[in-house]
């Protein structure tokens, strides 16, 4: 193993061995002073992203082409370590408060993490698979994680059969793509199918089967069953990390497998992709009108979501803008995950024991007694719809500008149609929130009050200053074989 | 900083100042919040008419330009671009005139969370102002899908009984146009690799059909917000439930926002769908007419009897621009500016004395010209303004609207026939059938009801809201040649290049 190799995963590899270190450390840290644990865990995620930026430039294919270090993974690992700096800052006090503070929640979430960077950087399928167990395994734990609450221990077993379910299918499709081509490298798999060696009907069934496990995670209709349950059982914090992390990890994976590797299959693939695309958007967003629960909501909001960035994996296949596709599906998940974040902030902010304060009429009169929280999440309900001047708009116009340019208007027109619908209830979130009498209390704590606010301003400031961001995203592109 | 020290950035952004002063405002500081508005507004207007200092009324052209890159990457081309000219000058100045007197408008009508409703009014301000200034469609998509939201709740927090349902149906209605016109925006934006309109006429050349529908897809947005039949049913909503100065705004500015867009978005950028479609907008515009006086006539509420008015006026406006002739479209800019004046007095007016009695029903009133003469006075005089007496303000807009569209009737012009012009004509005297019925209702006979016999007459800020608007309801309706001259190079260019274009294509 020559030292360009480890070099490229450098950044996995200290953070598994800062992860495993932290497990002996924690040993030896008084219960009392367990926000070490914490501390030490989010100064590991920042390191690890040190060690990401500084090595922009260096070694890209690594491992004999298994392992792929472009803007593509850069510009990924970096969301998964914010993502995990976030979800540390939301659990700090709200684990604490829940009577759920174990450092295990630390370890796994970095283990998650871990999975997550791996899936960034894999380049070839048996890796993908290996990705997607280390990132999924730990979120199985962590849903959970207020065990004996029932509705945690119902929410971890209905994930964890389902994902290992998911899971089979992917492994299955793999098995199929090998059979197809004799091969598992992306890479070789497109020289399989240009130099005509390959079964190409075989290689589609592989590739639909890959298609419906990773569907499965990032919550795609008709595989989305598992979400709301999932996300009203998992504690506050893990929902809010699942929501934005794994969801990222599983568009990496489709991303990078489909557009790098399945070129080919573009004819084929396309018209399913739409037709998911638009059952996703009008199931998520028709039903979480019907909910009166905060969190589900949420949860079928995110099923909406996404279907808005399978939109823009839609159009893959046209050359002309595949590049857009990979940028605006990233700069989409960017604005996705400052818009989340700070909305599950909000909800942890009002979230009770015994999983009280969660349901939608329980933000009663939010706005009189604290009336930034009720502007923030305000910011982040209009994000959602995508009505300017926020992220949300910014990341819609880009993902419908793709989409029109790849020739599907009426993909788009769908999109924004379910947009409107979606405004309906996003905004009884508003309604209630100022137009109604009430009481909330909230929970005010210091880490929670700047994660809403940084989500808040940044979600609302971006959207001016976003040319840098779109830039980032549009250099984000893959290594092409 | 060249782009911060900017006349037009000045004078869109100026009230943000104001809105970072609210921030830092107590909750119970009430009457600190209504001054920080009321001098922030002046200011803006002080702006405003420094604008129109620098404003070269006889150059045709956008004037004052800003035109700086902003997102250019990935195949984007937006820029920070904000202009002026002869069509959207007096609508600005309409903006900048009409808030402060809302503002004021609001002094004692309004006293719950004070702070946040003066926000969200100069947030509205911002937005107004910037939809007449942009001249890139990203920017102007930015500030028209923007005032929704703080129109949503000035109508949601501060309005009546049904503001809730009201709130959500204006936002959901005029969100639904908009979403069409943003997928249009994304067609132009790809087709001509920039967003800056005045780049967009210059390349022209759309086909025909995809003009057509390209089109439609503005002019839902527009026609929602104008409102046109058959598309007006959340403006009584709107209006009904939303405050008086919401509803001053609303209808004296928010509702231009869509004969605006029309102007400066549909005629220049598809002149052949414009052609076409003229007649059939003319045929929405006069049903408009018609049946807005006759819905207006059937109310009991005043300020929903105002509403429909609106509906009836606007449908003037509408019938002028597509009459695509320099009378018809210096009628319907013109005409934009009266409705703002005659019907937000109207509604200020509305406003006074629901403040007084709570009920805005025309039978529970009578003879109030005995208890509160001061008022009755204004009230006529506004009326007389609304329903187009010669010598006030809406006889100009409506008779030249109407000069418009006769000439436009010729066989071979835009609109073919004179029915249009005929039918128009009509609901003129509609109009003085609707109004002077309520004028007579309120105002006239004998006081027969108890709780009248008390009311107070106008408090002296109540006419300060009052007199200004009464000062260009004379000078326009006495001398508006000033106003025409304005605007008459500006639209005469207009017409010119869509002229040729049509041409071109035919």
């Amino acid at each position: 193993m020559p030292f360009n190799d480890i070099l490229a995963i450098l950044p996995l590899i200290a953070l598994v061995a800062w992860t495993l270190l932290l497990i002996l450390v924690d040993l030896f840290i008084p219960k009392e002073r367990k926000w070490l644990t914490a501390f030490l865990a989010a100064l590991g995620l920042l390191l690890c992203m040190g060690l990401t930026i500084a090595q922009i430039g260096g070694p890209a294919v690594a491992f004999n082409g298994m392992v792929v270090f472009d803007g593509f993974a850069v510009f990924l690992s970096v969301l998964f370590l914010g993502s995990g700096l976030v979800a540390i800052a939301l659990a700090h006090d709200y684990l604490r408060r829940m009577d759920i503070d174990r450092s295990e929640y630390y370890f796994l979430l970095l283990f998650s993490i871990s999975g997550m960077l791996l899936m960034a950087i894999a380049a070839d399928l048996i890796l993908v698979f290996m990705a997607l167990e280390l990132l999924s395994i730990p979120l199985y734990v962590m849903a959970g994680f207020a065990r004996p609450r029932l509705d945690s221990e119902e929410a971890a077993l209905k994930y964890f059969l389902l994902g290992a379910f998911s899971g089979g299918f992917v492994v299955y499709g793999v098995a199929l793509v090998f059979g197809a081509t004799g091969t598992t490298s992306l890479a070789s798999v497109v020289a399989a199918v240009d130099g005509g060696t390959a079964n190409l009907a075989v290689l589609l069934i592989g590739a639909a089967l890959i298609l419906v496990g990773f569907g499965f995670k990032v919550a795609v209709v008709p595989f989305h069953m598992w979400t709301p349950d999932v996300y009203q059982g998992s504690p506050s914090s893990v929902t809010a990390f699942m929501s934005v992390g794994a969801k990222a990890a599983g568009f990496a994976a489709l991303l990078r497998v489909f557009v790098t590797a399945f070129p080919a299959l573009a004819q084929d693939i396309a018209p399913v992709l739409w037709a998911l695309s638009v059952l996703t958007m009008i199931l998520g967003n028709v039903v979480a009108i019907a909910q009166a629960n905060i969190k589900r909501m949420l949860a079928y909001s995110s099923i909406a979501q996404a279907g808005y960035i399978l939109m823009a994996l839609v159009t893959y296949g046209n050359g002309d803008v595949s590049d857009d596709a990979i940028a605006s599906a990233l700069f989409f998940l960017l604005a996705y995950t400052f818009t989340s974040f700070g909305a599950w902030a909000v909800v942890i902010a009002l979230e009770k024991e015994e999983g009280k304060g969660l349901e939608l009429k329980d933000y009663a009169g939010l706005a009189r007694k604290y009336p930034a929280l009720a502007a923030a999440m305000t910011v982040f309900m209009l994000s959602f719809i995508g009505v300017p001047p926020t992220l949300g708009f910014v990341g819609k116009f880009y993902l419908f500008r793709t989409v029109i340019e790849g020739g599907y208007i009426g993909l788009a027109l769908i999109g924004v149609l379910t947009s409107l619908v979606s405004a309906f209830y996003y905004l009884r979130v508003v309604v209630i929130m100022y137009m109604w009498d009430g009481d909330p209390e909230v929970r005010k704590e210091t880490w929670l009050n700047i994660t809403t606010l940084a989500a808040a301003v940044a979600t609302v400031l971006l959207t001016i200053f976003s040319t840098p961001l779109i830039r980032w995203a549009s250099q984000a592109i893959m290594r092409t074989f | 900083m060249n782009f911060l020290f900017q006349p037009l950035t000045l004078v869109t952004f100026f009230p943000l100042l104001g809105v970072l002063v609210l921030l830092f405002l107590k909750p119970e500081q009430k009457n600190a919040a209504r001054w920080t508005a009321l001098i922030t507004s002046l200011i803006t207007f002080g702006i405003s008419l420094a604008v129109l200092a620098q404003f070269d009324q006889n150059n045709p052209n956008l004037q004052l330009v800003i035109d700086l890159p902003w997102i250019q990457v990935a195949g984007f081309n937006i820029s920070y671009y904000l202009g002026v000219d002869g069509m959207s000058i007096l609508l600005v100045l309409l903006t900048t005139f009409l808030t402060p007197i809302s503002i004021i408008s609001t002094w004692t009508a309004v006293e719950d969370r004070v702070r946040d409703f003066m926000l969200f009014f100069l947030l509205l301000e911002v937005g107004m102002v910037g939809v007449f200034l942009a001249q890139d469609l990203f920017l102007f998509y930015i500030f028209w899908e923007f005032t929704l939201v703080p129109m949503y709740f000035l109508i949601g927090v501060w309005g009546g009984p049904r503001r809730m349902y009201a709130a959500v149906k204006f936002f959901l209605y005029t969100m639904a146009g908009s979403i069409l016109m943003l997928l249009a925006i994304l067609w132009l934006g790809i087709y001509g690799g920039s967003f800056s309109v005045p780049d967009l006429i210059a390349k022209g050349g759309i086909p025909a059909d995809i003009q057509t529908w390209l089109f439609l897809a503005f002019a839902a947005a527009f026609a929602i917000k104008v409102p046109m039949w058959p598309l007006h049913s959340w403006l009584p909503d709107a209006h009904v439930e939303a405050p008086t100065a919401g509803s001053v705004i609303l209808a004296g500015v928010l509702l231009k926002m869509g004969t605006y867009g029309f102007l400066r978005f549909n005629l220049p950028l598809f002149p052949q769908a414009s052609y076409q479609f003229a007649p059939w907008i003319a045929v929405l515009a006069v049903i408009g007419i018609l049946y807005g006086a006759m819905v207006s006539y059937a109310q009991k509420d005043v300020k929903k009897l105002v509403a429909y008015s609106s509906v009836s006026h606007l449908g003037f406006v509408m019938l002028g621009l597509f009459a695509l002739n320099a009378q018809g479209v210096q009628g319907g800019i013109l005409q934009m500016v009266n409705h703002g004046l005659s019907t937000g007095a109207l509604f200020l007016i509305v406003g006074m004395i629901y403040e007084r009695r709570h009920t805005r029903d025309m039978d529970a009133f009578g003879g109030l010209w005995k208890v509160m003469p001061v008022y009755a006075v204004l009230t006529l005089i506004v009326a007389l303004s609304s329903m187009g007496l010669p010598g006030l303000n809406g006889f100009v807009g409506e008779f030249t609207i109407l000069l418009g569209a006769w000439e436009a009737g010729a066989v071979g012009n835009a609109l073919n026939t004179y029915w249009f012009a005929a039918l128009a004509a009509v609901g003129v005297i509609l109009a003085a059938v609707y109004i002077l019925l309520m004028f007579q209702k309120m105002f006239l006979g004998p006081v027969d009801k108890e709780e009248n016999r008390i009311l107070k007459d106008l408090h002296w800020r109540e006419i300060v809201t009052l007199v200004p608007l009464l000062v260009f309801i004379f000078w326009i309706g006495l001398y508006p040649k000033p106003f025409f001259d304005l605007m008459a190079p500006a639209v005469d260019k207009m017409l010119a290049a869509i002229q040729v274009a049509a041409l071109a294509i035919q």
